[in-house]
């Protein structure tokens, strides 16, 4: 089964915003979950510099944009897009 | 603080671009202009207000110097650039950003129900309990904070609010005035950074050497960077490549305090193997922590004998940078306040830029990718076991290493992680009685890379840096 790609932006600006903080998120993220679910960092996704995208720092959860991410939300929206 | 993190970015890509003076009193309304929904505060006024007042800080002014309310951002900035130097005391309080959470910690909730035992009013001993349409309150000029009345309610509806800044201080130093707003009190401040990282409102703000560290890139004179250890876990690549990164910001050379460390080393290990082992001292404990360093000198006067006379790492970095450089300012670059109080003291050190300054330069001045093809070559010369003083033991390994063979089995370490009032208490018993004969202490849990101006998490960082150290 293809797993849910989840890419962290590694940029300096969503690093020092609080996505230093999202280093952890393999840590938190529940077993049931864990195999279903591959993270990876990206380097600047550039939304930081788009109008309207909300705040750093940024999260793609498969395709879907996670702004403001914390490791809350990005569980969140995991369990969301995995139903 | 993520708030004073974006605060940061924007006054620095402004005086990177030299129009910080014309733009600055524009940044609080940028950050929250009108009809902004997610205010921090009561209003964007107040937001707006308290952000005039962390700008400030950034400026390099304390917020007790404030003297005329109506002086523009733009006046500071001309003040800060004509001044010969930032005023000493690194720690302030923005006092209208302190919410003067309680008078005294206990309170009654709306839980109360008036009940005829009433053992809360009969059980204190100063008359502080009065019954108000049948709801008991504490008169706060005679509440003494026993607890009593909490631990006697049937109902539970008493409750014990702590004051977060008052908590975290492990020795008393910040307080209330008449109006309930806190204040720290330098005589008794260790500088351990406790109350700024506590306070939910961002109220304890630091004087910022950014001013100062530009005005030396614009001189004459070569910038030297000194680089704590505790930076090589900050940022998601390798030592190398961040040392790259920083000397792409504008400095001349970049130094590891490494190197530095490499002394401290040597030093304390001669130290302890004179002063323990061969002239029978009880114990010897660390001295490169500078608020451990202040704690012992200024609250725990028996343990202070002590203390090694081994100078710190910054010292002897500083030292050999300004041989090398007699011409250069010198910026320590490190990761919490205690050292930026240290470099006040320090004969080299010129200025003191934090980890979280230092990240927010990255992404203002635009250095984005940490490459390898701008990385400098580390010195090899430096004992590993030196970049390894910025995560707990550390310090400990170095020196236990650096002892002559037949010494080495014959220390017995202790170590403190992190100063609270259990610690304060633990080191009064060492005076005594230590169970060991060489303590380190950090006032940090977890050593440098939990100072309370890092970026990254520090259980990560810890492990990069004990990587490194091996």
């Amino acid at each position: 089964m293809e797993k849910l790609t989840v890419r962290i932006c590694t940029g300096t600006l969503c690093y020092i915003m609080g996505g230093a903080e999202l280093q952890l998120l393999g840590d938190y993220l529940p077993e049931s979950l864990a195999d279903k679910v591959e993270i990876r960092g990206a380097t600047c996704l550039d939304f930081c510099n788009q109008e309207g995208k909300g705040k750093a720092p940024f999260v793609l959860v498969g395709d879907q944009l996670v702004t403001g991410a914390t490791v809350a939300k990005v569980v969140e929206a995991i369990k969301q897009k995995l139903g | 603080m993520i708030l004073r993190r974006e605060l940061l970015t924007r006054i620095i890509k402004l005086l990177h671009n030299n129009t910080l003076e014309e733009n600055i009193d524009r940044i609080p309304y940028q950050m929250r202009p009108k009809g902004y929904e997610e205010v921090s505060r009561c209003c964007v006024y107040k937001d707006r207000a308290m952000l005039k007042y962390r700008a400030m800080g950034v400026l390099g002014f304390g917020i007790d110097e404030e003297e005329d309310e109506m002086t523009s951002l733009a006046e500071y900035t001309r003040m800060a650039f004509a001044r010969e130097q930032v005023s000493e005391n690194p720690l302030s309080v923005m006092t209208d950003a302190c919410s003067a959470c309680v008078k005294v910690n206990y309170v009654v909730t709306n839980m109360c129900r008036g009940c005829v035992a009433r053992p809360c009013e009969v059980n204190c001993n100063k008359g502080a309990i009065h019954f108000v349409n049948g709801q008991a309150q504490i008169d706060s000029a005679k509440c003494v904070n026993c607890g009593l009345c909490m631990k006697n309610c049937p109902f539970h509806a008493i409750v014990y609010i702590p004051v977060p800044c008052e908590e975290s201080c492990p020795v008393g130093a910040i307080s209330k005035d008449e109006h309930g707003k806190e204040h720290i009190d330098p005589e008794k401040c260790i500088y351990c950074g406790r109350c700024l990282s506590a306070c939910p409102f961002g109220a304890v703000v630091e004087k910022s050497h950014l001013i100062e560290i530009f005005k030396a890139f614009r001189s004459e004179k070569p910038v030297v960077a000194l680089v704590a250890p505790a930076v090589a876990g900050q940022f998601k690549t390798s030592l190398a490549n961040i040392m790259g990164a920083i000397r792409k910001l504008g400095f001349d050379e970049v130094i590891e305090v490494a190197k530095g460390a490499d002394v401290t080393t040597t030093n304390e290990a001669a130290e302890f193997a004179e002063k323990v082992i061969e002239q029978g001292q009880a114990f010897m404990t660390t001295s490169c922590c500078p608020s451990y360093y202040m704690l012992a000198h200024k609250h725990i006067p028996e343990v202070a004998p002590f203390v090694s006379h081994t100078r710190s790492p910054m010292y002897y970095a500083a030292e050999i940078a300004r041989k090398q450089y007699p011409e250069a300012t010198i910026v320590f670059v490190g990761p919490c306040v205690a050292k930026r109080k240290e470099a006040y003291a320090d004969p080299n050190v010129d200025l003191m830029l934090s980890f979280e300054e230092l990240g927010t330069m990255f992404v203002a001045m635009g250095v984005e990718d940490f490459t390898d093809d701008m990385a400098v070559a580390l010195d090899g010369a430096i004992m590993p076991s030196s970049r390894g003083y910025a995560a707990s033991e550390g310090v400990m390994g170095a020196v236990a290493s650096a002892l002559p063979g037949d010494y080495k089995d014959r220390i017995k370490p202790v170590v403190i992680n992190g100063i609270d009032k259990q610690a304060i208490r633990d080191l009064r018993g060492y005076a005594k009685s230590c169970p060991g004969n060489m303590v380190e202490v950090m006032a940090c849990e977890g050593g440098c890379v939990n100072g309370c101006n890092v970026i990254a998490n520090p259980k990560i960082a810890a492990r990069q840096v004990k990587e490194l150290a091996k």
